[in-house]
């Protein structure tokens, strides 16, 4: 397993503008994105040999052919489209290195797109037995019961979580780029409707277009490229049932299986990470990952939560864009470059000083699936 | 309460098919391993093996108690299908028999819903081919 610490980098970020997009195609924010990421590595795109893209649901054509075609890529030696829904992200990154590593690629791009704000909404995929006769839809609802239970079982308050969506609000304005920088009080938070009780509108993450993408490459490539490298320290991946219901344990996610394979790759301690970005669905997903993951012991993530602990300033800063609850909702990849900007250190305002190893969490489906990376300057 | 706009109908599919004939008589129905006594839910699980021992014999078709205790809930404020009224509740009990199933809680206002208590399974016409399973309270 240690085989696998420091051997790969993360060389190059690539953005889009975001928020509501409606004159952009899903197709040319992909390939925004991915052109960004490219040139941001000091690349061209016939360097790249391997490409590894996840579902789309607004668009089902951006599949890895099509950017390999949109990026005028003659071959490749890794192409596929992977599918842990939320959590593909960190996934790809982990697959990527491993490729590397194995010596099939050199430099893998991994691309993301969607466009919940502007594109029609798409109907939720079956297979999940009856749960739609009964007007379960999406994954919020389901997240929900699973927060619900959570405050049943350890006491966990509205208040607490709400704690959460003050805190990366508090990011957020400290983001130009965030969607969401108007100040949000935690009264805000308790008289803001419900969607789905006890969970209200501001537990709930927002919606946007755009896409994102970054470039894997070996440590030994990337000390040749311009960016500052982010070394994959180590990572892991946890994965349960998907469906909350008949779900062994409903409120074991996989993310501590995944945490701990982390860990114990990079050969360090919860204590030892600077700077947190969790995938944040909703602001429970928050409290559940810091307990999951051993920032905390289980029960414990609501009042972790409290007093600014994980503020900017606190013992461990979480979401420093302002995540998918106040920044943008671009899936595991929200967390994914805001971690690596940290540690380039590009974060501006919301900087984390002398930010040496972060950890980036993202989570797919009524948080089944689960993917850790541990990334360091 | 007649809604205006259908429900969206359950997917029924020959593995569950006896299920969904037998809410039609008021039963609830579970598949039970003859192999290692396992439990599942005929409409989740659909596959013909036992996800506990792997067993490939025919699961027997049981008739549940339909009772069982509420595990967590939560009530619908948002809408995402024009056949649901706001404020509806979606509760998952946990069955005598070990599974846990999900269904809308009848009978009693929202607010008095609470974790544990004791709840049956009583049984929804929404059209001529599917009849729904769904909870209220039970005597402990």
């Amino acid at each position: 397993m240690a085989k696998f610490k420091d051997k790969c980098a993360i060389v190059g970020l690539g953005y889009t503008p975001q928020g509501k997009l409606p004159d952009w195609t899903v197709r040319e924010l992909f390939l925004e994105a991915s052109r960004n990421a490219i040139d941001d590595a000091g690349l061209k795109p016939h360097d790249i040999d391997g490409i590894l893209v996840e579902l789309c649901w607004t668009d089902p054509t951006t599949q890895c052919w099509a950017l390999q075609q949109d990026l005028g890529i003659k071959e490749l030696s890794l192409s596929a489209n992977y599918d842990s829904m939320g959590a593909s992200g960190g996934c790809k990154i982990q697959l990527a290195t491993m490729a590397i590593e194995a010596g099939l690629c050199k430099n893998v791009l991994i691309a993301f797109v969607e466009k919940t704000a502007t594109a029609p909404a798409v109907p939720y995929r079956g297979g999940m037995g009856t749960m739609m006769a009964y007007g379960l839809f999406g994954a919020m609802p389901g997240i929900a019961l699973l927060a619900h239970r959570h405050m049943i079982q350890y006491g966990t308050t509205s208040e607490q979580l709400g704690e959460v969506a003050v805190t990366v609000r508090k990011h957020a304005m400290l983001n130009p780029k965030a969607q969401m920088r108007a100040p949000m009080t935690l009264e805000d938070h308790q008289k803001s409707r419900y969607v789905a009780w006890p969970l209200h509108l501001l537990d709930c993450s927002i919606l946007s277009d755009g896409a994102r993408a970054c470039v894997v490459t070996s440590a030994k490539h990337a000390k040749d490229l311009p960016q500052p490298p982010v070394y994959i320290m180590g990572f892991g991946q946890g994965h349960v049932v998907m469906d909350p219901v008949h779900r062994h344990d409903p409120l074991s996610t996989g993310a501590a299986r995944s945490g701990k394979h982390a860990f114990k790759m990079a050969g360090i301690k919860p204590k030892d990470v600077d700077v947190l970005g969790l995938y944040d669905a909703t602001t429970y997903n928050i409290v559940t990952q810091l307990e999951e993951l051993g920032f905390c012991k289980r029960g414990e993530g609501g009042s972790f939560v409290q007093n600014g602990r994980i503020g900017l300033g606190g013992e461990i800063p979480v979401n420093t864009s302002g995540g998918m609850l106040s920044e943008v909702y671009l899936q595991g990849w929200t967390g994914i470059p805001e971690v690596v900007s940290q540690l380039r250190g590009t974060c501006g305002e919301r900087q984390v000083k002398d930010a040496e190893i972060g950890l980036v969490t993202n989570q797919g489906g009524f948080i089944c699936f689960h993917s850790t990376l541990i990334l360091r300057r | 309460m007649t809604d205006q706009i259908p429900k969206p109908d359950p997917e029924v599919t020959p593995e569950n098919k006896p299920y969904w004939d037998a809410a039609k008589n008021h039963e609830l129905l579970l598949k039970k391993c003859v192999d290692c006594g396992h439990y599942r839910s005929p409409i989740y699980i659909t596959a013909n093996i036992c996800p506990n021992c792997g067993s490939r014999k025919p699961a027997d078709w049981v008739k549940a108690s339909g009772r069982g205790k509420v595990y967590t809930w939560v009530v619908m404020h948002r809408v995402f299908h024009p056949g649901f009224e706001p404020e509806y509740p979606l509760v998952i009990a946990e069955l005598e028999e070990g599974p846990r199933m999900l269904a809308n809680m009848r009978g009693i206002p929202n607010s008095e819903i609470k974790a544990g208590m004791p709840v049956k399974v009583i049984f929804e016409k929404l059209n001529e081919n599917i009849t729904l399973p769904q909870f209220a309270p039970a005597d402990k």
